[in-house]
């Protein structure tokens, strides 16, 4: 089945027209709108952050201090949110949710992931995280505390993961992360 | 009024009829400032297009799972506009 043809796809363009007809907005702007919104908008953004903040201090510092800063400096847009990152250590881990909706930093990461969208994700990671991550494969020694980050407003979350053992040059490390490792409910 | 770190709150036990962001399994439970975040338009304003919205500070705050689900060893961070918030009484138990 082509996206066109999803029930999906037939109710987006039913609420487009709706909109429309109220004078709301105009095709062209919702076309601009989202060609801004995911222009260049990609999880290899994401980890290019983090590879650097593994391989240089001074960009680690800078990143947790002022996410946005430290996105624009590689020259990521962060448009209209506030970028907070947060990073896991041998003791703490944490992931990333939006319960009212799914908010996410998709210039960074990409467009999100259904499950990212989906009821049982939103509902659960915030109750029983460490069963939820060991469903997605990541089990955690009993010692590591968890966060769970509920992007309720204006923040949106960026996962800054442990980085793998050994000497990696920046690109490959990068090449090693992944969007559910820049969410939290994968390790790299 | 500006919460700092490290002071106890508790998100407001409402429930409104029109849209807010105030998630429902922390409305009544007590949690602790992290961060003052910045301040934005409150949604529940611009959501029923009064205009202009109040703008409020918006903060980090984390709950503690135990309190939200009556188990569970993990922190729950929700970001919550000041409105809906309201000071815990150091007086209480």
């Amino acid at each position: 089945m082509s996206h066109d043809e999803l029930p999906v796809a037939a109710r987006v363009r039913r609420l487009e027209e709706r909109v429309i007809a109220a004078g709301l907005t105009t095709g062209d702007e919702l076309d601009a709108l989202l060609d801004e919104l995911l222009d260049g908008a990609s999880p290899v953004n994401g980890a290019r952050m983090v590879a650097r903040a593994w391989t240089d201090p001074d960009y680690r510092e800078a990143l947790l201090a002022d996410a946005n800063t430290a996105a624009g400096s590689l020259g990521f847009a962060t448009n209209g949110y506030r970028l907070c990152a947060v990073e896991n250590t041998p003791t703490l881990h944490n992931v990333v949710v939006c319960t009212l909706c799914s908010c996410y930093p998709v210039t960074l990461l990409g467009p999100s992931p259904g499950w990212y969208r989906s009821f049982a994700y939103r509902s659960r990671v915030v109750r029983e995280p460490r069963a939820v991550l060991a469903e997605f494969g990541l089990r955690l020694p009993d010692e590591v505390e968890i966060v769970v980050w509920d992007a309720s407003a204006e923040t949106r979350y960026l996962v800054v993961p442990r980085r793998p053992e050994g000497e990696l040059p920046e690109e490959e490390l990068a090449a090693r992360v992944t969007r559910k490792g820049l969410i939290g409910t994968s390790a790299v | 009024m500006t919460y700092r770190p490290g002071t106890l709150v508790r998100a407001r036990p409402t429930d409104p009829d029109h849209h807010t962001r105030v998630p429902r399994y922390v409305r009544g439970h007590v949690g602790e400032i992290v961060e003052r975040q910045g301040e934005w338009p409150l949604p529940d304003d611009s959501a029923r297009g009064i205009a202009p919205p109040r703008v409020e500070a918006v903060y980090t705050v984390r709950f503690p799972a135990r309190d939200l689900w009556g188990t569970g060893s993990h922190t729950v961070t929700v970001d919550l506009w000041e409105s809906y918030l309201e000071e815990v009484s150091t007086d209480e138990p």
